[in-house]
Order: structure tokens, then sequence, then C-alpha cells
């Protein structure tokens, strides 16, 4: 420790003792202008809490809500990478309306607020499709069954399916596009003389592209994907406003409920940190060990 | 015939001979043992015209060395006889098929014809054996089998079969472009074409590839070979093309070609490069 207070120039200290005036203006502000009283002994009721009837130990909303953030984020990972994947070979394309089409998606979500992106993909797309696919009365019904585990441990509770599937196909969509320009650029990046090579010895452009081409590409992407990938669990947050239940929809609720304002914002806010740290972590890890490689 | 009308109709006879058959031309009997035959073949790159009206027969077994200065349209024209670049004028046919942009039988017809680049473009993220046998496992439809012992048997042809299971990136310039060669024989070509196989390499490994392609010649394959590797030119060419500026300017036996080339241009491109 005094090596590192060592290493500090004065500068340094300035800074934190700047910052740490900020935060107790702050702090004075909450605690005495405001009159605010700080519960933070109830939070943890709301992380986990004891059910009498199951006589065991189960999550309550934030928790709850946490994990149906790391589903949402998973799945809409996957749809938004496959998604992302064919943009990107549209992208490439030598067709030209495909080329537009897939250009065009992009600008649209490059231009409009993200907010009112999710609202069009929900009201067109996702409630469209759920309503056309009959989803309703099949998750429901599924719901009622007896030995539903393996659905619960997937989706959580199946009622709230319908919900969860527009979440995750909005979450996707909108992710997709920014998968989609990643995946363009790792195809675009591999030299010329692969498809030279490829076309030599025969090899169709769909069999070039995808024993050649993409495995290369996608193999040179997987940092920024993996970036990305973090980026969509942030993202993730506002798919609140369609009502699908996850952390920030139910933190929502839980202040509403509790006037637990500032505690329950700022274990959220702990909670998608520690998952987006040890994610970013856990990624560099990776990538250390396959440069090694 | 009236010499604007004979223009004309050399100008548009690739038009009559693609109409027959799905684009298979039909020739005369005195070019039906040419495997490759470009006639009065015009490429330009936008408004810059890198090739003028280039004819060119190669006989089955023949062996063809191209030289001539750098932006002659050496890559170029071989570039053209396997649909890597389209001529705009003219037509090139290999086995009588003719090679254009519109051909759907483009693919198959890649399929017989070998190339060689100079950078060897060997696939990065497959192992040696995997660049022999993508293939003709996926394009020849050959079995996994049959195509490991196919690639095993080419690998000891070109001397390296002790490197089947390493990585491109693991062998030195001179081994890639050999892996390189063994990949385009996997494919059991009948033709084999070299864009300057040599000119990336360390020059202690130049000769380990060009025994190879001697070889090669050896075993009776036809090959049209863009190098300025004159030593291996007068061992196996059977003809030898000086090209200039986008056109042939000399076309000669190697014993003629080295010692009393027709044209000054060549003569004198001849001494700079053997003067080495
Ligand atoms: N893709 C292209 N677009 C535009 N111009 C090109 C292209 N490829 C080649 N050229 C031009 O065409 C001419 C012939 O090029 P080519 O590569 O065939 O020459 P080369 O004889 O192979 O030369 P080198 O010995 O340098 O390989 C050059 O002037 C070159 O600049
Ligand atoms: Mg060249």
């Amino acid at each position: 420790m005094p090596k590192f207070l060592k290493r500090l120039h004065w500068l340094d200290i300035l800074i934190l003792v700047i910052l740490a005036v900020f935060v107790a203006v702050i702090w004075v502000r909450i605690d005495g202008t405001l009159n605010y009283k700080w519960r933070w002994d109830r939070i943890p009721n709301y992380i986990l809490r004891y059910s009498t009837k199951y006589e065991t130990w189960v999550p309550n909303v934030l928790l709850q809500g946490f994990i149906a953030t790391i589903r949402i984020s998973i799945f809409a990972s996957i749809l938004a990478l496959i998604l992302g994947v064919i943009l990107g070979i549209a992208r490439c394309s030598t067709n030209l309306t495909v080329r537009m089409l897939a250009r065009t998606y992009l600008e649209f979500l490059r231009n409009i607020p993200p907010i009112v992106v999710i609202f069009i993909f929900y009201f067109f797309l996702s409630e469209q499709l759920i309503t056309a696919l009959n989803i309703e009365s099949w998750a429901r019904g599924i719901a009622r069954q007896e030995n539903n585990a393996v659905w619960e441990f997937l989706f959580g509770d199946m009622r709230r399916f319908p919900s969860l599937v527009s979440g995750i196909i909005v979450l996707a969509l909108f992710e997709s596009a920014f998968v989609g320009e990643i995946v363009r650029a790792g195809i675009q990046s591999i030299p010329k003389g692969q498809h030279e090579a490829a076309k030599s010895i025969g090899m169709g452009r769909i069999d070039t592209l995808r024993y050649i081409v993409l495995p290369q590409a996608l193999k040179k992407v997987t940092p920024p994907l993996a970036n990305q990938f973090i980026t969509l669990v942030k993202d993730s947050a506002i798919i609140s406003l369609i009502s699908v239940q996850e952390l920030t929809f139910k933190t929502v609720e839980l202040v509403a409920s509790t006037r637990l304002i500032f505690e329950a914002w700022l274990t959220t806010a702990a909670l998608y940190f520690v998952l987006c740290f040890s994610l970013s972590m856990l990624f560099r890890r990776l990538e250390r060990k396959s440069d090694q490689r | 015939m009236r010499s604007d009308i004979r223009a004309h109709y050399d100008k548009h006879k690739h038009l009559l001979y693609s109409q027959i058959e799905d684009g298979l031309a039909r020739f005369p009997m005195e070019h039906r043992n040419n495997i490759i035959s470009a006639r009065n073949v015009d490429k330009f790159y936008g408004a810059f015209q890198a090739l003028y009206d280039v004819s060119l027969n190669v006989a089955k077994g023949e062996r063809v060395v191209i030289c001539g200065p750098s932006g002659s349209g050496k890559s170029t024209l071989i570039r053209c006889m396997n649909g890597l670049e389209f001529h705009n004028s003219g037509i090139i046919t290999i086995n009588g098929v003719e090679v254009n942009e519109r051909s759907k039988q483009l693919p198959a017809l890649r399929q017989d014809i070998g190339m060689v680049f100079q950078q060897f473009n060997l696939f990065p993220h497959l192992t040696i054996l995997e660049n022999l046998t993508i293939g003709p496992i996926r394009v020849r439809g050959v079995s996994k089998v049959e195509a490991e012992e196919r690639a095993r048997n080419y690998l000891e042809r070109v001397h390296i079969p002790e490197q089947a299971d390493k990585y491109p990136n693991q062998l030195s310039g001179g081994q890639q472009q050999r892996v390189a060669i063994a990949r385009s024989l996997c494919m059991e070509t009948q033709i084999m074409l070299f864009d300057e196989p040599t000119s990336a390499l360390d020059p202690e490994m130049i000769n380990e590839v060009l025994d190879v392609m001697i070889e090669l010649a050896d075993s009776g394959m036809t090959m049209v070979c863009v190098t300025h590797e004159m030593g291996f030119a007068r061992k196996v060419a059977d003809t030898m093309i000086f090209m200039e500026a986008g056109r042939i300017v000399e076309t000669a036996p190697p014993n003629k070609f080295f010692t009393a080339p027709d044209s000054e241009r060549c003569r004198l491109f001849l001494s700079q490069i053997l003067a080495h």
C-alpha cells in the first residue's frame, strides 16, 4: 500500500480530494435536504427471501430480474448472432437488392432512437409474431403441465413466456444490425487471395463462404463480438419499456412499491456492473489464452 | 471478304460460338488437340487496356513459359484462362469449352485447371492435410478416407509428407508453395497455371519449388508458367512467350528464344534479366 501511495502524484491526490468532496456533498444533500432515510437492511430480503410455504430460500424480485436478464441476454445474443451472420453475408452479397435491403435495415437502426426502434419492433413484429404463432396459449399449456422443469429452467415462469420471447426477439433484432456490421468487417478483412484460391480449386460461392471465408472471419471478429455481447446485456435494460420482467423492470416496480429509491437502484447498478465486468474479464482472459496458442 | 467485314466477323464470332450448346464452342479440326486456346483476346480494367489481341494455343502436355516486364499483362492473361478475370472480347476455351462470365460450367472448368499463386494463398485455418482434402471432398465428392490417402500421396510427391498435420503458418515459404502445388494436384487437374510461383520466396527456397515443378513437367502435365527463372524455363519449356505492354511480342521454342529472338525488345529484356 505505501508503495502504491508513493506512486501517486500530487495532482492525483487533488483529483481524489475533489471527488471525495463531490460525493460528500451529494451525500449530505440526500441525507439532510431530502431527509432521506437509508434502509439498506431491507435490500437483501428483495434478493433472497425465506419462503414459509416451501421452507427454503427463494429468489425475490431483484434476483428474479437478474436471472431473467441473464436468460434474455443469452437467448437474444444467440439469435442476434444468427441474424447478424446472415446480415453480414447479405451486406457482402453480389446481389444489389440483397445488399440494399441489409443496408437499409442498418441505417434504419442507426438513425432512429433505440427506444423508438424497440417500440416499433415490439408492436409491428414480435407482437404480431406471437399472435400469429399462438404462443400465448401454447405457453399456458406448458405452464399447466406437471413436469415442465426443463422449460422453467430455460425460460422461467412459463406464464410470462410470451413477454419473454418478445423481449428476446426485439433485443436480438436490435443488436443484429451491429453484429452484422462486425461480421461484414470480418468477411471483408479476408484477403482476395483466399477467394481466388477457393475458386481455383472449383469451389462455388456458397462453399467458399462456408468453409473458407466465414470460419476465418468469425475467428477474427470474436473479440468485438464478445464486446457486443456485453453491450447487449446493458442494452437489455431498454426492453423493460415493453414490460419484460427483467432486472430494470423489476427495480422500477420495487421502487414504486417500497420507495427504496437509492438502495434499489444502487443494488441494480451493482448487479449489472458485476455481470458485465466479470464477462469482460472472462473474455479478456480467453482472448489472451487463444493468443498464446 | 472485304477487310472491314472480316474485322467485324472476327470481333463477333464468339457470339456465334457461344450460341452452340450452352457456350460449347466447336472448333476447326486443327484446334482440336489444343487444351487451351485464346484468340484475339482483349482485356480492359476500366478504361485501361491490359491485353491487346492476344492469341495463344497450348496443346495437351505442352509446357509454356511466359515472361516479360512488370505490368505487361502476364498475370492478367493466365487469370483469364481460369476465369479469375474475364476478357472483354475474343474467345478463350479450355478443352473446347468457352470461358466467360455467364458460363455455368465455370466451376466445373476450374476443377480441371490448377492455379499456383505468388502468395501461396493456403487456407490458414486448415491443416495442411485439410488444405489438400477440402477440394476433393467438397468439390469432387470424394470420400474423406480416399481424399486423405490422395493428399498424403501428393505430399509425398512434393517431398513434405511429414508436415501433414501442421498449419500453413508453421511452414517455410518453400514448403507452403509446395503444399499449394499439391493442393492443385489433389484435384487431379489436367492443366496447371503458375503465376510467379517463386517470386515471393527466399533465394534458398526457390530450387526446392522449381525441382517439384520440373518433376511435374516430366510427368507430362500441361503447364502454363509465368516466371523469370530462366534456368527452369530452358529446362522444361516447349514454348517461350515474351509479353510486353499487353501484347505477345515473341513466341518461340527455347533454343531460338534464348539465342536468336526476332524482336529487339525481347533480346533487351533477356540481356537484362540474364545479366543478374
Ligand atoms: N484489378 C486491376 N485493376 C486495374 N488495373 C489492373 C488490375 N490488375 C492489373 N491491372 C493493370 O494491368 C496491367 C497488367 O497487370 P498484370 O498484373 O497482368 O501484369 P504482370 O505482367 O503480371 O506484372 P507483374 O510482373 O508485376 O506481376 C498493369 O498495368 C496493372 O496495373
Ligand atoms: Mg503478375
